[in-house]
């Protein structure tokens, strides 16, 4: 290990606790409880194995996003639909689920791959936008959430609404599709290991083969990419179809493991979410698991610290944001980078001044 | 039917309402891009100050004040925004997405801490900035119907096109921010800190997207409500894009979005499927952002002779 990625663990490492730090200072101001929000918020998931279990479920659809998004930020395309992919998905999840009778297996197998074949059309659009008429692939794929969002709650409303079923929410999915809990006392689910298969499988993609090698390299430099003979707006294309499809599957596994009746009315996050995890995962998807089990397991803190104190969840989106800033800024301890880099050049010099 | 309500001056004068947040956060939007920052950050900017122009003007009693204290906010976070992307070296789109997820948290938690409320502000007592009749114009057919009876903010939105323009174009600060925007190093070599500029340019931003987000909690709405500003801030990126960074062009792009607004908001109370018709403002950003892109690449290609 080199020091530049020490102090890049180190530096990440840092941000968090600083992060924390600063919304334990808000605790403090707000709450009436401080020291037992905070308690709850940093030991709550470890109470029981549901808790733990409850970890292990929220880490299952944001290792999804944080893949998706990873690949799309490595080919630095700046797509931001991932979170209408995810909608999508879940919307399409549920539509090929009730109007289909597959057999066991091949049902949830072919609802999650429609799911994300839904999900690449929706980065996928942006995408050809940005071929085509050079549009922002930013700003337009952030409208693409806002359609997909009312598009979504329209048919949910209008085609999906289970009358019988008291608010707003789809038929439930037949049980053949539905995926079952694979550690009982949770609800753990089979897209843990989809996830994690997934992250092995996107970073196999982005660091053993020539695409995912020529997608990188058009993240680093696109004009230096095009001379050396590399087909960018291929590059464009596929990372956004593929990082789309990603979310898109994420979005089919969560509503089959953990709603089995399509109920979001508005946008759930995972697309934001993403921005923090393939901050903390440096872009490469075998670090995304570790990442999202981070902050899902300060999410499950927030939520179990939120239902026994007055401090609400919320609080997290606040350490997300200073995580992502702090994080991303180049500049946060710059001048100790500078001073380990003078210390090695001299111990260098010594080195080489005793041969 | 639908034609009748369009010609209609109701419609163009709620046109001109929906247009106001647009159009500030437009405005705000132009002038960090052509000092060549894009400031993403304008829909967490626009949901803060919703909510402290709530707070503020319950707290002075007068809306005035209460906006004055706001823009404040709004210029102490663009600057924020600055210090991050200029100090910090901060990719200035993560920046911007950290700010607006803290402001989607932070709007929540300080709503609950100062009002006890929860998603709505409806124990505040905030006074609104009125709604004012013109004299004369009022009387002209039509153009008055369109014209009077608009908040003050509307006023004030209209007013600033051309104070930005003058600003931007005719002012030697203005002149300054774009050729730090056109181009940083020849700039630097002429004596201009492009720096200092920068973080002018931000607050700026931040200060006059404030004014559209007291505007959404103080006159388009009486109260303030969790994720009002719904994705503004970004229509408001296309529109001055679209309208090629210029106060004037973000002006007409905006009042186009600003139409679709109106027109959503009408067809809501119709016969027509409500969340169909709530698509109207994206899908006209989306395409209208796809049709100007296009006209843009071709008249570059024609240029370049390709």
């Amino acid at each position: 290990m080199n020091s530049n990625t020490k102090l890049n663990i180190l530096r990440t490492l840092l941000a968090v606790f600083i992060a924390l730090l600063i919304s334990f200072g808000i605790i403090f101001l707000t709450s009436e409880e401080p020291v037992k929000a905070i308690v709850q918020l940093l030991t709550g998931p470890l109470q029981s194995q549901r808790r733990f279990g409850n970890v292990i479920e929220a880490m299952i659809p944001l290792i999804f996003t944080g893949v998706g998004i990873s690949i799309m930020f490595a080919a630095n395309e700046i797509n931001l639909a991932g979170e209408g992919a995810f909608h999508l998905g879940g919307l399409a999840a549920t539509y090929f689920a009730l109007n289909t009778a597959l057999p066991p297996v091949i049902s949830p197998l072919a609802t999650i791959i429609v799911a994300g074949l839904c999900g690449m059309i929706v980065t996928g659009i942006p995408a050809l936008m940005k071929i085509k008429t050079e549009s922002d692939v930013l700003v337009s794929s952030l409208m693409m959430n806002y359609l997909i969002l009312y598009f979504s709650t329209y048919i949910l409303s209008n085609i999906l609404r289970d009358p019988k079923a008291g608010a707003v929410v789809s038929y439930a999915v037949p049980s053949v599709t539905q995926f079952g809990t694979i550690i009982s006392g949770t609800r753990i689910h089979i897209g843990l290991f989809i996830a994690l298969a997934v992250a092995v499988l996107a970073y196999v993609f982005l660091y053993k083969t020539k695409l995912g090698y020529e997608l990188r390299v058009t993240g680093e430099n696109r004009e230096f990419a095009r001379y050396s003979g590399i087909n960018v707006v291929k590059i464009t294309l596929v990372s956004q179809l593929v990082g789309g499809t990603i979310f898109g599957i994420g979005g089919g596994v969560e509503l089959l493991g953990m709603y089995n009746r399509f109920t979001w009315t508005s946008l759930l996050g995972y697309g934001w979410d993403a921005i923090i995890i393939t901050t903390l995962a440096k872009k490469n998807p075998i670090y995304v698991p570790f990442a999202a089990f981070f902050l899902a397991y300060l999410r499950t803190g927030a939520s179990i610290m939120s239902r026994s104190t007055d401090v609400v969840t919320e609080i997290v989106t606040i350490t997300q944001g200073i995580i992502i800033l702090l994080v991303v800024a180049e500049q946060f301890l710059s001048k100790y980078k500078h001073k380990i880099i003078a210390r090695e050049a001299k111990a260098a010099l010594v080195e080489k001044e005793g041969e | 039917m639908i034609l009748d309500a369009i010609f209609s001056p109701e419609f163009l004068n709620n046109t001109l309402r929906a247009t106001t947040p647009i159009l500030f956060a437009a405005l705000a939007s132009a002038i960090a891009s052509k000092s060549g920052v894009i400031n993403m950050a304008l829909e967490g900017i626009m949901l803060f100050t919703a909510l402290f122009g709530v707070i503020f003007s319950a707290a002075f009693q007068s809306p005035w004040l209460g906006l004055l204290a706001t823009m404040a906010v709004g210029g102490f976070i663009g600057f924020l925004l600055a210090f991050f992307v200029l100090r910090l070296k901060t990719d200035e789109i993560l920046a911007a997405i950290a700010i607006n997820l803290i402001a989607n948290g932070a709007t929540i938690l300080i709503l609950l801490f100062v009002s006890g409320d929860r998603g709505i502000s409806s124990s505040i007592q905030s006074i609104i900035i009125p709604r004012i009749t013109l004299p004369i114009i009022k009387d002209i057919p039509f153009l008055g119907e369109v014209l009077s009876n608009q908040n003050v903010l509307t006023y004030i939105s209209l007013i600033m096109v051309a104070v930005v323009h003058i600003f931007l174009y005719k002012t030697p600060l203005g002149l300054q921010i774009r050729a730090v925007g056109e181009n940083k190093d020849a700039a630097e070599s002429v004596g201009i800190s492009s720096k200092k500029i920068r973080y002018i340019s931000l607050t700026l931003s931040g200060v006059i997207a404030s004014l559209g987000g007291f505007f959404l909690s103080g006159g388009y709405m009486t109260k303030f409500t969790i994720g009002m500003s719904a994705g503004r801030g970004f229509i408001a990126l296309a529109a001055s894009a679209m309208g090629g960074n210029t106060p004037i062009g973000s002006f007409l792009v905006s009042l186009l979005f600003g139409a679709a607004q109106a027109l959503s908001n009408i067809l809501q109370l119709g016969a027509w499927p409500h969340e169909l018709v709530q698509m109207l403002p994206y899908a006209t950003t989306l395409i209208g952002l796809g049709v100007y892109s296009y006209s843009r690449m071709k008249k570059r290609q024609r240029l370049t002779g390709r």
